[in-house]
């Protein structure tokens, strides 16, 4: 069985004179154990996707339908008292912006103990004990005295690595990791990706990777999924994807990074911007951004189809395959 | 004489400094140390002695770690703040020392886009106001007709729609601003443009767009450009020469193809491997050991010690200076100059 | 953020527009504030049409008759019909003479707000857009002129003028007394406000690049920190006319305002005052609602606009 099977989400938001749709019918799996990363560009949906997941959603947003089994229990249908256990203890979350998830008056130490108290019945000495476990397995020098320590007076790659601790402190079968390395610097976010990975595979612990960057996708995770517009329009084994991507969107996304360019030339754009979700046009929401749009695309939506090792939503996979720009891709 | 002139770089930045006072006012320098008040300043020490120059046409492409200095490099170069030391030169004319009305002419010339598009247009104007107001100032006599026709000129140029004109920044999306960012920096026919991250805050898709209009810009416009990037792939399509700044002091400078092929600071070196790649699953990612030190303790020696894994005594005591590489590039390191880099790396 | 609908539309007018607005919408949504604007515009247009409305001009000494002093309101037995609110000490029609006296009282507030601002707004543009010492002297000077209350200052100024000039030729200027004394005893509330918005627009990147483009200190200020800095200036000013209308009461009613002769709402309410244990309680009572009524829905109308402009900003 599958650790997280999500099933035709559709989240909305009710909004002041309309109500807009941010996710529509959004499926996917994950195994235990099992590293996906989600990308797209901003607006996509991903953190909306994230969010869902956790049912932390907040008003005017709302789940409107679908189903989220965590091993096997629906958490769109929890109560408060199931959803508080399930936060934190089965499922954690890592957001971009470590100051917004530390309390910056609260020491590290303090922080730790109390999340582990709350969920367990431990002495504080026990807690304690766990907390140093658990920074030193992140690579914290001396975490002894960062306990002691707060938020502000650690680096930015310090943090993101605390972060890490406290969402791995109760042992998590799943960690949703909305762009965690956004904020830092490369060379930084390289420990953080390798440290991540490494903690993932010994714990077999699975990861939801939300990020734009495909690099990091490529070297995180195992599965991918493409979103445009609150739809997943391209899935499979992230290799598959990078290597030989199906969809317009993904094959333009790639395309587009300066190192498919030789250095000097134009590069690959993607002409127009990813639509308001007020305004997302009828059938595939990438036609008026699409060269190979076509009349059926412009006003039935795409499902998705298996192809070439993917599942890609897109009516035009079959003819894209002979067209020569899909050779340059490939390339 | 005319000779040495145009064989000068259009820009030329030498010995530059610049400290931020962190303690302002005079109470908030006293200190209470070992039983006594002492006066005691501290500051952040953004750029230290940097010396960089930019030939016409080219594009100096300035890459670092967050904090590292990149944009005060870019804002010291476009007068919005003044060096603590050393000189900045422009055309042959030093540009960092003159009153605001010795500037004007040179506002013409060097202009600057930001970082972020959102913040960069005044949300209170009109695109067609904020297109006409830099005409209208550098051109005080030009007819409106004419201020109207240049404008409408510099739009079309940048892909910003005319029919724009009428609406406010907030209509519209992170890279449409950024193009009229770009098309207002235009509309006075510089020559010279500082970019300090101009895609860094846009979605991949809108970057490539961006990027290519800058490139395009260049090209018809015989543009130099100073540009502040954190990315170095975008480093390696865009630059023709590239610095590497750590701690606001330049580790390496050499042309981009150099630079990409053969790194030589073991900084440069740590940073090309940590870019995460695309199609390389098995990246051998340089780690970097210890604690990054704030710019307001400066060690004494080579900024990058602390995490460098070939600092030695010398590192630890002396500062290395830019040296010529014979391969054109300049680097500053004791372990290059020794060259004891490549024997360690594989003994 | 619709940007693909790029094609020309029919613009928009501009009523249409604001009504469409945030603040259009949150304002439709809060009855408070509808009804607040209603009876602040009744209260307001009353007034200023006070000279087409009024049944008896208060300022015509021939239209006054002692004879009629001190009659009760309509509803009170022994009332006047002409006189639906009843009369004063004077025999001067209530109704008219409270019309003339809002008048005048909201001219003052407004007009002393107009001086705060204009005061305080370049004070405060200087001294946020230049820095350093400038703005620590102008910020100390701020900094004593509030540590006097506005009363205190205005009692003695007012006071002293009076004694100077004498009687006759203060109660003739007493308009421009108090509208120079009670917009220059506040303007550090605008001056502070501003300079804290300009030390965050100062920061942001449009100010950097009219810098760049070589724009002048004073175009800076003027035509890009300011109409950036407006709605914290909107919500003090209802504040502070509010405050303003209040502080003339009180100067009038401790005598240091407005003559008898012609009332302000403070003077009436002062005249009123030594009536009241003579049985006479209208003649403060009624221009005392209106004051407080008054004051309350521009208070509320501030309230709502600094929700709706930024709920962070300037507090009491
Ligand atoms: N006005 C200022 N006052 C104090 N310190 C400053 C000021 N401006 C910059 N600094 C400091 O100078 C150093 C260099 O800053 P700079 O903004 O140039 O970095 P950067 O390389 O552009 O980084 P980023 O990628 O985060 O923008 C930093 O340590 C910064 O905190
Ligand atoms: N609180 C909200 N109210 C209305 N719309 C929202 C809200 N939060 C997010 N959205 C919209 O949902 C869409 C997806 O957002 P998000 O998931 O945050 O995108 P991203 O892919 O950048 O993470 C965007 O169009 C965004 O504007
Ligand atoms: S469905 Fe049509 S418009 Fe959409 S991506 Fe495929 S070809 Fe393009
Ligand atoms: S000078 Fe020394 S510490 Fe600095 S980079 Fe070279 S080897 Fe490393
Ligand atoms: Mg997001
Ligand atoms: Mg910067």
């Amino acid at each position: 069985m599958s650790l997280l099977s999500v099933r035709d989400l559709t989240v909305k938001f009710a909004m002041r004179d309309q109500t807009v749709t941010a996710l529509n019918g959004i499926s996917f799996d994950l195994a235990k154990g099992e590293r996906l990363g989600i990308v797209g560009e901003s607006g996509a949906g991903k953190s909306i996707t994230g969010f869902s997941l956790m049912n932390l959603l907040s008003r005017p947003g709302y789940i409107d339908t679908g189903k989220i089994l965590f091993e096997g229990e629906d958490v769109v249908q929890m109560n408060d008292k199931r959803l508080r256990n399930l936060r934190g203890n089965r499922m954690a979350m890592i957001f971009q912006d470590p100051m917004v998830t530390l309390n910056p008056v609260l020491t590290i130490g303090q922080q730790m103990i109390e999340t582990l108290m709350a969920h367990r019945k431990l002495s504080h000495e026990e807690a304690r004990q766990i907390a140093i476990v658990k920074l030193r397995e992140v690579y914290i020098p001396s975490p002894e005295e960062r306990l002691e320590q707060y938020p502000h007076e650690l680096s930015g790659g310090m943090r993101q690595r605390i972060i890490i601790a406290i969402a791995l402190l109760l042992d998590p079968q799943l960690i949703i990791a909305d762009e965690p390395t956004t904020a830092l610097d490369v060379t930084i976010q390289a420990d953080i990706m390798e440290l991540m990975l490494e903690l993932c595979q010994s714990n077999q612990v699975g990861l939801i990777l939300i990020t734009h960057d495909l690099g990091v996708v490529s070297q995180m995770t195992e599965r991918t999924l493409v979103m445009y517009a609150g739809r997943i329009i391209e899935s499979g084994r992230t290799r598959e994807i990078i290597n030989d991507p199906q969809h317009p969107y993904t094959q333009g996304l790639i395309n587009a990074l300066p190192q498919q360019t030789v250095p000097g030339q134009r590069l690959k754009q993607i002409p127009g911007n990813m639509p308001g979700l007020a305004s997302i046009p009828a059938g595939c929401a990438f036609n008026p951004r699409c060269k190979y749009a076509t009349d059926l695309c412009r006003s039935r939506v795409p499902e998705a189809v298996h192809y070439g090792g993917v599942e890609v939503a897109c009516h035009e996979v079959q003819r894209l395959n002979s067209d020569e720009d899909r050779q340059e891709a490939r390339a | 004489m005319s000779d040495a002139k145009t064989d000068r770089p259009l820009l030329e930045i030498k010995n530059l400094e610049k400290r931020f006072d962190l303690d302002q006012g005079f109470l908030e320098t006293l200190k209470f140390k070992q039983g006594k008040i002492v006066r005691e300043s501290r500051s952040v020490h953004a750029v230290n002695n940097i010396s960089l120059e930019a030939r016409k046409g080219e594009a100096l492409c300035v890459v670092g770690e967050s904090g590292c200095g990149k944009s005060t490099v870019a804002r010291l170069v476009a007068g919005l703040l003044t060096p603590s030391a050393g000189e900045i030169h422009y055309g042959g004319q030093r540009i960092d020392n003159l009153p605001r009305a010795g500037m004007q002419p040179l506002r013409k010339k060097i202009q600057m886009i930001f970082q972020n598009p959102y913040a960069s247009l005044n949300p209170r104007m009109t695109i067609r106001q904020a297109l006409e107001e830099p005409v209208r100032h550098h051109y005080p006599n030009a007819s409106a007709a004419e201020v109207r026709d240049k404008v409408t000129e510099v739009m079309l140029s940048v892909g910003v729609d005319p029919s724009w004109a009428k609406r406010y920044p907030h209509e519209f999306s992170g890279g449409q601003r950024q193009r009229i960012a770009i098309a207002r920096a235009l509309t006075v026919d510089p020559e010279f443009i500082i970019a300090d991250e101009p895609i860094s805050a846009l979605d991949v898709s809108i970057q490539a767009q961006v990027l290519n209009l800058m490139l395009e810009a260049k090209e018809s416009r015989g543009l130099t450009y100073l540009f502040i990037t954190h990315d170095l792939s975008v480093v390696e399509h865009f630059g023709t020469r590239v610095a590497v700044l750590y701690l606001g002091s330049v580790c390496e400078v050499a042309d981009t193809a150099t630079l990409f092929s053969s790194p030589k600071h073991p900084y440069t070196r740590a940073l090309l491997s940590a870019v995460p790649q695309l199609k390389d699953d098995r990246p051998n990612h340089i780690r970097l050991k210890g604690e990054i030190p704030t710019p307001i303790n400066l060690p004494k020696g080579c900024p990058f010690q602390s995490r460098c894994a070939f600092a030695d005594a010398r590192c630890k005591s002396e500062k290395p200076k830019a040296i010529h590489q014979p391969d054109g590039s300049m680097v500053a390191c004791h372990a290059v100059e020794e060259d004891r880099l490549d024997a360690v790396a594989a003994g | 953020m619709s940007t693909e609908t790029l094609n020309p539309k029919s613009e928009p007018s501009r009523w249409s527009k604001i009504w469409n607005s945030n603040m259009g919408y949150s304002f439709r949504r809060n009855p408070v504030a509808v009804v607040s604007m209603i009876v602040f515009l009744l209260i307001a247009l009353a007034s200023f049409l006070a000279p087409l409305i009024a049944p008896y001009d208060p300022y015509d000494p021939a239209q006054i008759d002692i004879m009629n002093s001190e009659y009760p309101p309509a509803w009170v037995s022994g009332s006047l019909p002409e006189f639906v609110l009843g009369t004063d000490d004077q025999g001067r029609d209530l109704w008219s003479t409270i019309l003339y006296g809002t008048r005048l009282s909201l001219l003052i507030g407004i007009c002393a707000v107009a001086l705060q601002a204009f005061l305080g707004i370049s004070i405060g543009l200087i001294a946020g857009y230049v820095g350093g010492r400038l703005d620590s002297l102008l910020m100390r000077l701020a900094d004593i002129q509030l540590s006097f209350s506005t009363l205190m200052v205005a009692i003695i100024f007012l006071a002293v003028t009076q004694a100077m000039f004498g009687t006759d030729t203060f109660n003739k200027y007493a308009v421009v007394f108090l509208i120079a004394v009670i917009g220059v005893a506040e303007w550090p509330q605008y001056a502070r406000t501003v300079r804290a918005t300009v030390l965050a627009e100062k920061k942001k990147e449009y100010v950097d690049s009219a810098r760049v483009l070589g724009f002048g200190p004073m175009r800076i200020m003027v035509r890009h920190i300011l109409p950036n800095s407006l709605s914290p200036i909107f919500v003090i000013s209802t504040v502070q006319v509010a405050n303003a209308i209040i502080s003339e009461a009180s100067l009038s009613f401790l005598g240091l305002g407005m003559p008898p002769s012609q009332p302000s709402l403070g003077s009436l309410i002062s005249s009123g005052f030594d009536y009241i244990f003579s049985g006479s309680w209208w003649i403060t009572a009624i221009p005392g609602v209106v004051l407080v009524v008054l004051v309350l829905v521009i208070n509320l109308l501030g309230d709502w606009m600094r929700d709706v402009l930024n709920p962070k900003l300037y507090k009491g």
